[in-house]
């Protein structure tokens, strides 16, 4: 099977911190990852590949230091790596990014399966996945937490509010998987360095790929952003109840008893 | 064609088994406000089959229109088929804007519409508003996992579309209202629905009560083990409450992720809430402050969840809930 990953490299943490004088997210010294979901991915890739046989190319839209997202994958298990770097990407909604991904995969020539995580950390918004898709006009699957092939076909467990779907379509396809589906590998020391030693990642700009720069980027998006912000709270009238254990308890049930919640 | 040719406000009417799903009448609620301040129409677009019942209720909840498509193959979703009819409805009629509820399905169907109309999509917003000056919907989103907010703006492409959290909107206040029906095409051969649903299968998952739940005892990274929880478990009983937890809780493996309230977990509205070890993060906030009543017990007394809450206890949780729970009990038993 010749099947595609897409990654991307995010922030590995949960405590980004705004710059007080620009307002923008501060990005030294915070790791960078490959994003949770897309690990699930290229696992899910490499297990499929273990089982039918086949190539998995991993590509990732990126700046410079995402190639050490895509070494990350040539270390697991991955054939080949893409990264998709040029400064005319910089600034792209989903609809560039799917615009990018896509024009990239159609230069890979033919394949039966694109995998991909669902979400990713920092962006959140699960749109990409799906947009590739329809770009590509390849039948989706989203929020797969179960995936097995069998020929042409591809079945999927796929979750909603209420439980989930069995889901079931031919290749090509495109799905876009949960953390639920697997448990990523963690590289060796030795297949960290033969990765170095054999494999290489390549890296597309817009020549490579053909496409004008005001097709991608910011000028190819849609969506502007604004300011980010962190949201004040504040409800104005809290009221701190003291007193020893027993008096606040005492306190507290008192005001939950007045608005007949106990 | 120019901007102004795209008029309207479009809500997708999510159906599930024959019923609105909830999140439809508050995209309505907020959808009527859009469309007031813009002085046009708010539709409802609602694919089915068999849903004629439904359209009574959709212009109850605020629509102007119900733009419906019935048929068999419409029955349950499916991407390709959803994304055909509303993007040829959308490309006919030209709506200004699209709003879709941020569930399963419209996470699935939201993207695949606006690549095919090639226009711009916000995920989960928060908050929907009109730009007095340029007519614009600002889109209030959160951004990296939910500790910050962004307002983001689609200024040349229509529609402006965006998905939107459940349980955050309102619906409006029902009432007859008049309204018309458009019937919009479906004419869909088996072969265009490339994905067929083999079987759907339900599963029972406890704390899937939290949205509904009057009163949640929910605990965060200062009730430091799964055993403690189990504590919290027991006040929660007491009050017949559902337990939540937060993030970083869930993450320590503490509590199961379907009690995980905030950003990227549920988003809760109960009559109570009492906070216990949560320092109060934006992202878990953002899942519980329309809460009615909030009660927060933190050791910290800096903790920000301090200053959404209406009672503030500043003390170790694990002296308070025991001796809460005791006191519950005696109450009770009417001691």
């Amino acid at each position: 099977m010749n099947i595609i990953v897409c990654l991307k490299q995010v922030p590995g943490t949960n405590d980004m911190r705004l710059d007080p004088e620009t307002g923008s997210l501060i990005r030294e010294g915070v790791p960078s990852i490959i994003n949770p979901e897309d690990r699930n991915a290229l696992e899910e890739a490499l297990l499929l590949k273990e089982e039918h046989g086949g190539n998995v190319v991993a590509v990732s839209m990126g700046p410079p230091q995402a190639e050490e997202a895509l070494r990350d994958a040539l270390a697991m298990g991955a054939d080949e790596a893409i990264l998709l770097c040029d400064k005319a990407f910089a600034g792209s909604d989903t609809l560039a990014t799917s615009f990018t991904l896509g024009t990239a995969i159609k230069k890979l020539g033919e394949f039966d399966l694109i995998l991909c995580g669902t979400k990713t950390l920092d962006g959140n918004t699960g749109q990409v996945g799906p947009q590739l898709a329809e770009f590509l006009d390849l039948p989706q699957i989203t929020y797969a937490r179960r995936v097995e092939v069998q020929g042409e076909i591809l079945r999927a467990e796929r979750a909603f509010e209420e439980g989930y779907e069995l889901m079931e379509t031919r290749l090509p396809a495109l799905v876009t998987v949960t953390k639920e589906i697997n448990e990523p590998r963690i590289p060796s020391i030795e297949q960290i360095m033969q990765s170095y030693r054999e494999k290489e990642v390549r890296i597309w700009g817009t020549p490579d790929l053909g496409v004008d720069e005001h097709s991608v980027g910011l000028d190819g998006s849609a969506t502007k952003m604004g300011k980010i912000y962190k949201p004040e709270f504040g409800k104005g009238k809290v009221e701190f109840i003291e007193g020893s254990t027993e008096d606040m308890v005492q306190g507290l049930l008192a005001k939950l008893e007045e608005r007949h919640l106990i | 064609m120019s901007l102004d040719d795209y008029q309207g406000v479009w809500v997708f009417a999510e159906q599930n088994e024959g019923r609105l799903r909830r999140v439809s009448l508050e995209l309505l609620g907020k959808g009527r406000e859009l469309a007031n301040r813009l002085s046009v129409d708010l539709a409802a677009i609602l694919p089915g089959e068999n849903v004629a019942d439904l359209y009574t209720e959709l212009i109850d909840y605020g629509a102007d229109k119900v733009l419906w498509a019935d048929s068999p193959k419409l029955r349950y979703y499916s991407t390709d088929i959803y994304t055909r009819v509303i993007a040829s409805a959308a490309t006919e009629h030209k709506p200004e804007i699209l709003l879709v509820g941020a569930t399963y399905v419209g996470r699935d169907l939201a993207p695949r519409i606006a690549r095919r109309l090639n226009t711009g999509l916000s995920a989960d917003c928060t908050d929907l508003d009109i730009d007095e000056k340029t007519r614009l919907l600002l889109q209030t989103c959160p951004a990296f996992g939910g500790d910050f907010m962004i307002t983001i703006i689609n200024p040349k492409h229509r529609p402006q579309m965006a998905t939107v959290r459940p349980g955050v909107m309102q619906p409006q206040q029902k009432s007859a209202r008049k309204g018309e029906i458009i019937s919009i095409p479906a004419d869909i051969e088996n072969k265009d629905m490339r994905v067929s649903t083999l079987n759907v299968v339900k599963e029972t998952r406890s704390g899937i009560g939290l949205e509904q739940a009057d009163i949640i005892v929910a605990g965060g990274m200062g009730v430091r083990s799964a055993e403690d929880f189990i504590m919290l478990g027991k006040l929660a009983e007491l009050l017949g409450a559902e337990v939540g937890a937060t993030r970083d809780a869930v993450e320590a493996g503490w509590a199961s992720s379907d009690r995980m309230i905030g950003q990227t977990g549920k988003t809760v509205r109960p009559r109570l809430y009492i906070a216990c070890g949560i320092s109060g993060a934006t992202q878990h906030i953002v899942g519980m402050q329309d809460s009615e009543l909030i009660v927060a017990i933190s050791k910290d007394p800096k903790a920000p969840i301090f200053q959404i809450a209406d009672y503030a206890i500043v003390a170790d949780l694990h002296q308070v809930i025991p001796v809460l729970t005791q006191q519950l009990l005696r109450h009770k038993s009417g001691v």
